[in-house]
Protein backbone atom coordinates (compact mmCIF):
# COMPACT_ATOMS: atom_id res chain seq x y z
CA UNK A 1 0.00 0.00 0.00
CA UNK A 2 2.70 2.41 1.03
CA UNK A 3 4.73 1.70 -2.05
CA UNK A 4 1.69 2.33 -4.23
CA UNK A 5 1.17 5.68 -2.63
CA UNK A 6 4.83 6.58 -2.90
CA UNK A 7 4.69 5.59 -6.53
CA UNK A 8 1.74 7.94 -7.03
CA UNK A 9 3.36 10.92 -5.29
CA UNK A 10 4.79 12.64 -8.39
CA UNK A 11 1.35 12.41 -10.01
CA UNK A 12 -0.28 13.86 -6.90
CA UNK A 13 2.32 16.62 -6.87
CA UNK A 14 1.37 17.59 -10.41
CA UNK A 15 -2.25 17.77 -9.34
CA UNK A 16 -1.28 19.83 -6.34
CA UNK A 17 0.57 22.26 -8.63
CA UNK A 18 -2.61 22.70 -10.67
CA UNK A 19 -4.60 23.34 -7.49
CA UNK A 20 -2.12 26.01 -6.43
CA UNK A 21 -2.06 27.57 -9.89
CA UNK A 22 -5.88 27.75 -10.11
CA UNK A 23 -6.09 29.15 -6.58
CA UNK A 24 -3.44 31.76 -7.24
CA UNK A 25 -5.06 32.92 -10.47
CA UNK A 26 -8.49 33.12 -8.87
CA UNK A 27 -7.23 34.95 -5.78
CA UNK A 28 -5.17 37.51 -7.68
CA UNK A 29 -7.65 38.18 -10.49
CA UNK A 30 -10.63 38.42 -8.13
CA UNK A 31 -8.68 40.73 -5.84
CA UNK A 32 -7.84 43.20 -8.59
CA UNK A 33 -11.25 43.17 -10.26
CA UNK A 34 -13.14 43.00 -6.96
CA UNK A 35 -11.35 45.97 -5.42
CA UNK A 36 -11.96 48.08 -8.54
CA UNK A 37 -15.65 47.17 -8.63
CA UNK A 38 -15.97 47.54 -4.86
CA UNK A 39 -14.60 51.07 -4.97
CA UNK A 40 -16.95 51.71 -7.90
CA UNK A 41 -19.82 50.43 -5.81
CA UNK A 42 -19.08 52.93 -3.04
CA UNK A 43 -17.93 55.99 -4.97
CA UNK A 44 -18.94 55.43 -8.60
CA UNK A 45 -21.75 57.13 -10.53
CA UNK A 46 -25.22 55.66 -10.13
CA UNK A 47 -25.27 53.47 -13.27
CA UNK A 48 -21.97 51.83 -12.27
CA UNK A 49 -23.23 51.29 -8.73
CA UNK A 50 -26.38 49.59 -10.01
CA UNK A 51 -24.42 47.42 -12.42
CA UNK A 52 -22.03 46.27 -9.68
CA UNK A 53 -24.91 45.72 -7.27
CA UNK A 54 -26.78 43.54 -9.76
CA UNK A 55 -23.61 41.62 -10.69
CA UNK A 56 -22.69 40.95 -7.09
CA UNK A 57 -26.18 39.96 -5.93
CA UNK A 58 -26.69 37.69 -8.93
CA UNK A 59 -23.36 35.90 -8.66
CA UNK A 60 -23.61 35.42 -4.92
CA UNK A 61 -27.04 33.88 -5.35
CA UNK A 62 -25.83 31.10 -7.65
CA UNK A 63 -23.98 27.93 -6.53
CA UNK A 64 -20.39 27.95 -7.78
CA UNK A 65 -20.96 24.64 -9.50
CA UNK A 66 -23.87 26.01 -11.52
CA UNK A 67 -21.74 29.02 -12.45
CA UNK A 68 -18.90 26.78 -13.56
CA UNK A 69 -21.08 24.51 -15.68
CA UNK A 70 -22.80 27.57 -17.13
CA UNK A 71 -19.49 29.09 -18.22
CA UNK A 72 -18.16 25.81 -19.66
CA UNK A 73 -21.26 24.23 -21.14
CA UNK A 74 -23.55 27.26 -21.51
CA UNK A 75 -21.42 30.00 -22.99
CA UNK A 76 -20.50 28.07 -26.17
CA UNK A 77 -24.15 28.65 -27.15
CA UNK A 78 -23.29 32.32 -27.58
CA UNK A 79 -20.02 31.53 -29.31
CA UNK A 80 -17.69 31.70 -26.31
CA UNK A 81 -15.67 28.49 -26.15
CA UNK A 82 -13.25 28.31 -23.22
CA UNK A 83 -10.89 25.49 -22.38
CA UNK A 84 -12.04 23.70 -19.28
CA UNK A 85 -9.16 25.16 -17.26
CA UNK A 86 -10.01 28.78 -18.15
CA UNK A 87 -13.73 28.21 -17.84
CA UNK A 88 -13.14 26.99 -14.30
CA UNK A 89 -10.82 29.88 -13.48
CA UNK A 90 -13.33 32.39 -14.89
CA UNK A 91 -16.24 30.95 -12.94
CA UNK A 92 -14.33 30.78 -9.66
CA UNK A 93 -12.96 34.29 -10.22
CA UNK A 94 -16.44 35.74 -10.84
CA UNK A 95 -17.67 34.09 -7.68
CA UNK A 96 -14.76 35.27 -5.55
CA UNK A 97 -14.92 38.73 -7.12
CA UNK A 98 -18.48 39.20 -5.93
CA UNK A 99 -17.28 38.44 -2.41
CA UNK A 100 -14.33 40.81 -2.65
CA UNK A 101 -16.73 43.55 -3.80
CA UNK A 102 -18.72 43.08 -0.60
CA UNK A 103 -15.63 43.01 1.62
CA UNK A 104 -14.43 46.26 0.07
CA UNK A 105 -17.82 47.91 0.39
CA UNK A 106 -18.13 46.82 4.00
CA UNK A 107 -14.60 47.90 4.88
CA UNK A 108 -14.94 51.35 3.31
CA UNK A 109 -18.43 51.89 4.73
CA UNK A 110 -17.16 51.05 8.22
CA UNK A 111 -14.86 54.09 8.26
CA UNK A 112 -16.71 56.87 10.11
CA UNK A 113 -17.86 59.89 8.07
CA UNK A 114 -15.83 62.12 10.36
CA UNK A 115 -12.63 60.71 8.85
CA UNK A 116 -13.56 61.98 5.40
CA UNK A 117 -14.63 65.29 6.84
CA UNK A 118 -11.42 65.77 8.80
CA UNK A 119 -9.48 64.92 5.65
CA UNK A 120 -11.56 67.41 3.65
CA UNK A 121 -11.08 70.06 6.30
CA UNK A 122 -7.30 70.01 5.92
CA UNK A 123 -7.69 70.40 2.18
CA UNK A 124 -7.06 66.89 0.85
CA UNK A 125 -8.56 66.18 -2.57
CA UNK A 126 -10.88 63.23 -3.11
CA UNK A 127 -8.06 61.02 -4.34
CA UNK A 128 -5.79 62.02 -1.45
CA UNK A 129 -8.58 61.33 1.04
CA UNK A 130 -8.96 57.83 -0.34
CA UNK A 131 -5.28 56.97 -0.52
CA UNK A 132 -4.08 58.61 2.70
CA UNK A 133 -7.05 58.31 5.03
CA UNK A 134 -9.80 55.92 3.93
CA UNK A 135 -7.95 53.04 2.27
CA UNK A 136 -5.25 52.56 4.94
CA UNK A 137 -7.99 52.21 7.52
CA UNK A 138 -10.32 50.16 5.31
CA UNK A 139 -7.45 47.79 4.48
CA UNK A 140 -7.31 46.60 8.08
CA UNK A 141 -11.01 45.79 8.03
CA UNK A 142 -10.75 44.15 4.62
CA UNK A 143 -7.90 41.81 5.51
CA UNK A 144 -9.52 39.27 7.88
CA UNK A 145 -12.59 38.39 5.76
CA UNK A 146 -10.50 38.41 2.61
CA UNK A 147 -7.96 35.93 3.98
CA UNK A 148 -10.84 33.70 5.02
CA UNK A 149 -11.97 34.00 1.44
CA UNK A 150 -8.54 32.95 0.19
CA UNK A 151 -8.71 29.67 2.10
CA UNK A 152 -12.21 29.19 0.68
CA UNK A 153 -10.77 29.69 -2.78
CA UNK A 154 -8.18 26.96 -2.22
CA UNK A 155 -10.82 24.56 -0.98
CA UNK A 156 -13.29 25.60 -3.66
CA UNK A 157 -10.73 24.95 -6.37
CA UNK A 158 -11.42 21.22 -5.85
CA UNK A 159 -14.58 21.79 -7.90
CA UNK A 160 -12.51 22.17 -11.06
CA UNK A 161 -12.05 18.41 -11.00
CA UNK A 162 -15.67 18.20 -12.11
CA UNK A 163 -14.67 19.74 -15.44
CA UNK A 164 -12.10 16.98 -15.83
CA UNK A 165 -9.13 19.09 -14.80
CA UNK A 166 -6.44 17.10 -13.02
CA UNK A 167 -6.01 19.10 -9.85
CA UNK A 168 -5.14 17.57 -6.50
CA UNK A 169 -8.69 16.32 -6.00
CA UNK A 170 -8.84 14.69 -9.41
CA UNK A 171 -5.35 13.23 -9.02
CA UNK A 172 -6.35 11.66 -5.72
CA UNK A 173 -9.47 10.19 -7.32
CA UNK A 174 -7.47 8.77 -10.20
CA UNK A 175 -4.91 7.15 -7.93
CA UNK A 176 -7.76 5.64 -5.90
CA UNK A 177 -9.19 4.34 -9.15
CA UNK A 178 -5.97 2.45 -9.77
CA UNK A 179 -5.15 1.33 -6.24
CA UNK A 180 -8.51 1.06 -4.44
CA UNK A 181 -6.84 2.66 -1.40
CA UNK A 182 -9.55 5.27 -0.81
CA UNK A 183 -9.06 5.87 2.89
CA UNK A 184 -5.31 6.65 3.03
CA UNK A 185 -5.40 8.69 -0.17
CA UNK A 186 -8.32 10.88 0.89
CA UNK A 187 -6.55 11.42 4.20
CA UNK A 188 -3.39 12.38 2.34
CA UNK A 189 -5.35 14.77 0.09
CA UNK A 190 -7.12 16.30 3.07
CA UNK A 191 -3.80 16.78 4.85
CA UNK A 192 -2.35 18.64 1.88
CA UNK A 193 -5.36 20.99 1.65
CA UNK A 194 -5.21 21.46 5.39
CA UNK A 195 -1.49 22.25 5.35
CA UNK A 196 -1.96 24.96 2.73
CA UNK A 197 -4.87 26.56 4.55
CA UNK A 198 -3.22 26.32 7.91
CA UNK A 199 -0.18 28.12 6.52
CA UNK A 200 -2.48 30.79 5.09
CA UNK A 201 -4.32 31.26 8.38
CA UNK A 202 -1.03 31.56 10.19
CA UNK A 203 0.24 34.13 7.72
CA UNK A 204 -3.00 36.07 8.01
CA UNK A 205 -2.75 36.27 11.79
CA UNK A 206 0.76 37.62 11.38
CA UNK A 207 -0.45 40.14 8.80
CA UNK A 208 -3.37 41.29 10.92
CA UNK A 209 -1.09 41.88 13.87
CA UNK A 210 1.37 43.69 11.65
CA UNK A 211 -1.30 46.10 10.42
CA UNK A 212 -3.26 46.47 13.63
CA UNK A 213 -3.61 49.77 15.38
CA UNK A 214 -5.19 50.21 18.73
CA UNK A 215 -8.67 51.61 18.42
CA UNK A 216 -10.62 53.39 21.05
CA UNK B 1 -25.81 96.71 18.28
CA UNK B 2 -22.07 96.30 18.11
CA UNK B 3 -20.70 94.96 14.85
CA UNK B 4 -17.20 93.86 13.97
CA UNK B 5 -14.48 96.39 14.49
CA UNK B 6 -15.13 98.75 11.62
CA UNK B 7 -11.53 99.72 10.95
CA UNK B 8 -10.66 96.32 9.39
CA UNK B 9 -12.52 94.72 6.50
CA UNK B 10 -14.35 91.47 7.23
CA UNK B 11 -12.29 88.32 6.76
CA UNK B 12 -15.39 86.16 6.72
CA UNK B 13 -18.57 87.49 5.15
CA UNK B 14 -21.69 85.39 5.42
CA UNK B 15 -24.52 87.06 3.50
CA UNK B 16 -28.13 85.89 3.56
CA UNK B 17 -27.29 82.19 3.61
CA UNK B 18 -30.25 79.85 3.61
CA UNK B 19 -30.41 76.09 3.63
CA UNK B 20 -33.12 73.48 3.93
CA UNK B 21 -33.00 69.76 4.57
CA UNK B 22 -36.09 68.81 2.61
CA UNK B 23 -39.00 70.74 4.11
CA UNK B 24 -37.00 71.80 7.18
CA UNK B 25 -35.32 75.21 6.94
CA UNK B 26 -32.11 74.95 8.99
CA UNK B 27 -30.65 78.32 8.00
CA UNK B 28 -32.86 81.33 7.27
CA UNK B 29 -31.03 84.14 5.57
CA UNK B 30 -28.12 84.22 8.00
CA UNK B 31 -25.72 87.14 7.71
CA UNK B 32 -22.58 87.55 9.77
CA UNK B 33 -19.27 89.29 9.35
CA UNK B 34 -16.11 88.33 11.18
CA UNK B 35 -13.07 90.61 11.16
CA UNK B 36 -9.49 89.42 11.22
CA UNK B 37 -8.43 88.53 14.75
CA UNK B 38 -11.97 88.32 16.07
CA UNK B 39 -13.25 85.44 18.16
CA UNK B 40 -16.93 84.94 17.46
CA UNK B 41 -18.89 82.43 19.49
CA UNK B 42 -22.18 81.00 18.30
CA UNK B 43 -24.60 79.84 20.95
CA UNK B 44 -28.16 78.68 20.79
CA UNK B 45 -30.46 75.73 21.44
CA UNK B 46 -29.79 72.48 19.59
CA UNK B 47 -31.34 72.48 16.16
CA UNK B 48 -30.85 76.21 15.81
CA UNK B 49 -28.43 75.77 12.88
CA UNK B 50 -25.15 76.66 14.65
CA UNK B 51 -23.19 73.66 13.54
CA UNK B 52 -24.70 73.72 10.05
CA UNK B 53 -23.63 77.34 9.64
CA UNK B 54 -20.10 76.48 10.73
CA UNK B 55 -19.96 73.56 8.31
CA UNK B 56 -21.11 75.80 5.47
CA UNK B 57 -18.10 78.05 6.03
CA UNK B 58 -15.68 75.34 4.85
CA UNK B 59 -18.30 73.82 2.57
CA UNK B 60 -18.65 70.52 4.39
CA UNK B 61 -22.30 71.44 3.83
CA UNK B 62 -23.60 73.17 0.74
CA UNK B 63 -26.21 75.88 1.04
CA UNK B 64 -29.19 76.77 -1.11
CA UNK B 65 -28.75 80.51 -1.48
CA UNK B 66 -26.68 83.42 -0.28
CA UNK B 67 -22.95 83.86 -0.26
CA UNK B 68 -20.01 83.01 1.99
CA UNK B 69 -16.72 84.74 1.32
CA UNK B 70 -13.34 84.37 2.98
CA UNK B 71 -10.91 87.14 2.17
CA UNK B 72 -13.27 88.24 -0.58
CA UNK B 73 -13.32 84.79 -2.24
CA UNK B 74 -16.57 82.92 -2.63
CA UNK B 75 -16.21 79.60 -0.77
CA UNK B 76 -18.15 76.77 -2.38
CA UNK B 77 -19.29 78.23 -5.68
CA UNK B 78 -17.50 79.89 -8.55
CA UNK B 79 -19.66 82.91 -7.79
CA UNK B 80 -22.81 83.48 -5.77
CA UNK B 81 -24.81 84.35 -8.89
CA UNK B 82 -24.44 81.25 -11.05
CA UNK B 83 -24.00 79.00 -8.03
CA UNK B 84 -21.80 76.69 -10.07
CA UNK B 85 -20.00 74.43 -7.63
CA UNK B 86 -16.25 74.74 -7.55
CA UNK B 87 -14.14 71.87 -8.85
CA UNK B 88 -12.90 69.25 -6.40
CA UNK B 89 -9.39 70.68 -6.60
CA UNK B 90 -10.61 74.24 -6.00
CA UNK B 91 -12.73 73.17 -3.05
CA UNK B 92 -9.79 71.36 -1.49
CA UNK B 93 -7.63 74.46 -1.91
CA UNK B 94 -10.34 76.64 -0.33
CA UNK B 95 -10.77 74.27 2.57
CA UNK B 96 -7.04 74.33 3.26
CA UNK B 97 -7.51 78.03 4.13
CA UNK B 98 -9.93 77.22 6.94
CA UNK B 99 -9.06 75.00 9.85
CA UNK B 100 -11.71 72.90 11.56
CA UNK B 101 -11.75 71.15 14.91
CA UNK B 102 -14.49 68.60 15.47
CA UNK B 103 -16.58 67.58 18.44
CA UNK B 104 -15.50 63.94 18.00
CA UNK B 105 -11.83 64.85 17.33
CA UNK B 106 -11.72 62.81 14.11
CA UNK B 107 -8.01 62.15 14.38
CA UNK B 108 -6.71 59.66 11.82
CA UNK B 109 -6.32 56.51 13.95
CA UNK B 110 -3.66 54.95 11.71
CA UNK B 111 -1.30 57.91 12.07
CA UNK B 112 0.65 59.14 15.08
CA UNK B 113 -0.01 62.54 16.61
CA UNK B 114 2.78 64.00 14.50
CA UNK B 115 1.58 62.06 11.47
CA UNK B 116 -1.89 63.55 11.81
CA UNK B 117 -0.41 67.03 11.64
CA UNK B 118 2.09 66.22 8.90
CA UNK B 119 -0.46 64.79 6.46
CA UNK B 120 -1.87 68.15 5.35
CA UNK B 121 1.53 69.78 5.44
CA UNK B 122 3.06 67.25 3.07
CA UNK B 123 0.08 66.49 0.81
CA UNK B 124 -1.52 69.93 0.65
CA UNK B 125 1.24 72.39 1.46
CA UNK B 126 3.87 70.37 -0.38
CA UNK B 127 6.41 70.46 2.42
CA UNK B 128 9.15 67.87 2.76
CA UNK B 129 8.73 65.39 5.57
CA UNK B 130 11.59 66.81 7.67
CA UNK B 131 10.12 70.30 7.56
CA UNK B 132 6.60 68.97 8.18
CA UNK B 133 7.89 67.00 11.15
CA UNK B 134 9.52 70.12 12.59
CA UNK B 135 6.28 72.09 12.20
CA UNK B 136 4.32 69.24 13.78
CA UNK B 137 6.69 69.13 16.73
CA UNK B 138 6.45 72.90 17.12
CA UNK B 139 2.66 72.78 17.33
CA UNK B 140 2.61 69.72 19.55
CA UNK B 141 4.88 71.56 21.96
CA UNK B 142 2.57 74.54 21.72
CA UNK B 143 -0.42 72.43 22.84
CA UNK B 144 1.68 70.77 25.53
CA UNK B 145 2.14 67.41 23.82
CA UNK B 146 5.77 67.49 22.68
CA UNK B 147 6.31 64.11 24.34
CA UNK B 148 3.38 62.48 22.51
CA UNK B 149 4.52 63.06 18.92
CA UNK B 150 4.83 59.36 18.20
CA UNK B 151 1.75 58.20 20.08
CA UNK B 152 -1.24 56.86 18.21
CA UNK B 153 -4.57 58.59 18.89
CA UNK B 154 -5.86 55.54 20.76
CA UNK B 155 -3.01 55.97 23.23
CA UNK B 156 -4.08 59.52 24.08
CA UNK B 157 -6.77 60.81 26.41
CA UNK B 158 -9.72 62.72 24.96
CA UNK B 159 -8.26 66.06 25.94
CA UNK B 160 -4.92 65.14 24.40
CA UNK B 161 -6.60 63.96 21.21
CA UNK B 162 -8.48 67.20 20.92
CA UNK B 163 -5.33 69.21 21.42
CA UNK B 164 -3.74 67.23 18.58
CA UNK B 165 -6.90 68.05 16.59
CA UNK B 166 -6.32 71.74 17.22
CA UNK B 167 -2.62 71.45 16.36
CA UNK B 168 -3.52 69.63 13.13
CA UNK B 169 -5.83 72.49 12.15
CA UNK B 170 -3.59 75.45 13.04
CA UNK B 171 -0.39 73.90 11.63
CA UNK B 172 -1.90 74.53 8.19
CA UNK B 173 -1.85 78.24 9.03
CA UNK B 174 -5.50 78.74 8.14
CA UNK B 175 -6.98 82.19 7.77
CA UNK B 176 -9.77 81.23 10.07
CA UNK B 177 -10.31 78.45 12.59
CA UNK B 178 -13.71 76.80 13.03
CA UNK B 179 -14.37 75.05 16.33
CA UNK B 180 -17.44 72.83 16.46
CA UNK B 181 -18.39 72.05 20.07
CA UNK B 182 -14.87 70.88 20.64
CA UNK B 183 -15.26 70.17 24.35
CA UNK B 184 -18.71 68.53 24.25
CA UNK B 185 -17.32 65.00 24.02
CA UNK B 186 -14.80 65.50 26.82
CA UNK B 187 -14.96 64.51 30.46
CA UNK B 188 -15.43 67.68 32.53
CA UNK B 189 -11.92 67.53 34.00
CA UNK B 190 -10.38 67.55 30.52
CA UNK B 191 -12.28 70.58 29.20
CA UNK B 192 -9.96 73.11 30.81
CA UNK B 193 -6.77 71.97 29.08
CA UNK B 194 -8.44 72.26 25.66
CA UNK B 195 -9.96 75.67 26.33
CA UNK B 196 -6.59 76.92 27.56
CA UNK B 197 -5.14 76.12 24.14
CA UNK B 198 -8.00 77.93 22.40
CA UNK B 199 -7.50 80.92 24.62
CA UNK B 200 -3.79 81.14 23.86
CA UNK B 201 -4.53 80.97 20.12
CA UNK B 202 -7.03 83.80 20.53
CA UNK B 203 -4.39 85.85 22.27
CA UNK B 204 -2.11 85.27 19.29
CA UNK B 205 -4.70 86.87 17.06
CA UNK B 206 -6.11 83.73 15.41
CA UNK B 207 -9.50 84.47 13.85
CA UNK B 208 -11.98 81.99 15.23
CA UNK B 209 -15.62 81.08 14.94
CA UNK B 210 -16.74 78.59 17.53
CA UNK B 211 -19.88 76.81 18.50
CA UNK B 212 -19.89 76.00 22.19
CA UNK B 213 -21.98 75.36 25.24
CA UNK B 214 -19.24 76.63 27.55
CA UNK B 215 -20.89 79.92 28.46
CA UNK B 216 -18.23 81.03 30.89
CA UNK B 217 -15.57 80.49 28.27
CA UNK B 218 -17.67 82.25 25.62
CA UNK B 219 -18.05 85.23 27.92
CA UNK B 220 -14.33 85.44 28.68
CA UNK B 221 -12.79 84.62 25.31
CA UNK B 222 -15.15 86.05 22.69
CA UNK B 223 -15.09 89.37 20.92
CA UNK B 224 -18.73 88.86 20.04
CA UNK B 225 -21.42 86.32 20.70
CA UNK B 226 -24.02 85.30 18.16
CA UNK B 227 -27.25 83.82 19.44
CA UNK B 228 -28.99 81.62 16.89
CA UNK B 229 -32.57 80.42 17.09
CA UNK B 230 -34.68 78.65 14.47
CA UNK B 231 -31.97 78.91 11.84
CA UNK B 232 -31.54 82.67 12.11
CA UNK B 233 -29.33 85.12 13.96
CA UNK B 234 -31.48 86.28 16.83
CA UNK B 235 -28.95 88.43 18.67
CA UNK B 236 -25.36 89.46 18.16
CA UNK B 237 -23.03 91.64 20.19
CA UNK B 238 -20.31 91.76 22.81
CA UNK B 239 -20.59 89.04 25.47
CA UNK B 240 -21.73 91.42 28.18
CA UNK B 241 -24.63 92.62 26.05
CA UNK B 242 -25.78 89.26 24.75
CA UNK B 243 -25.40 87.36 28.01
CA UNK B 244 -27.03 90.10 30.09
CA UNK B 245 -29.82 88.69 32.17
CA UNK B 246 -32.08 91.63 31.47
CA UNK B 247 -32.08 91.18 27.69
CA UNK B 248 -35.34 92.05 25.98
CA UNK B 249 -34.91 89.24 23.48
CA UNK B 250 -37.51 86.72 24.58
CA UNK B 251 -35.92 83.65 23.01
CA UNK B 252 -32.49 84.54 24.27
CA UNK B 253 -33.80 85.11 27.78
CA UNK B 254 -35.49 81.71 27.77
CA UNK B 255 -32.34 80.05 26.46
CA UNK B 256 -30.12 81.68 29.06
CA UNK B 257 -32.54 80.94 31.87
CA UNK B 258 -32.79 77.31 30.88
CA UNK B 259 -29.05 77.20 30.50
CA UNK B 260 -28.37 78.68 33.91
CA UNK B 261 -30.88 76.30 35.47
CA UNK B 262 -29.13 73.28 34.05
CA UNK B 263 -25.50 74.36 34.34
CA UNK B 264 -25.12 76.31 37.54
Amino acid sequence: MLSQILYALPFLAEGFAVTLWVSLLVVVLSLIAGVLLGVGLVYGPAPLRWAVRIFSDTIRGIPILVLMFFVYYGLPAVGLHLQSFWAAVLALTLFKMAQVVEYVRGAVASIPKGQSEAAMAIGLTFRQRLTSVIFPQAFRRFLPPWINGVTDAVKGSALVSLLGITDLMQAVNQVIGRTYEAMPLYILGALIYFAVNYALSYASRRLERRFAFIRD
Amino acid sequence: MATSSNNSPALLEIAEVSKSFGPVAVLRSVSLQVAKGEVVTIIGPSGSGKTTLLRCVNFLESYDSGSIRIDGKEVGYRDAGTRQRRSERDLAAMRAETGMVFQSFNLFPHLTAAGNIMLGLTKVRGKGSAEARAIAEHWLARVGLAHKADSLPAELSGGQQQRVGIARAVAMEPKILLLDEITSALDPELVGEVLAVVKSLAEDGMTMVMVTHEMAFARDASSRIVFMADGGVSAVGPPKEVLAAETTNERLRTFLARFRASHF
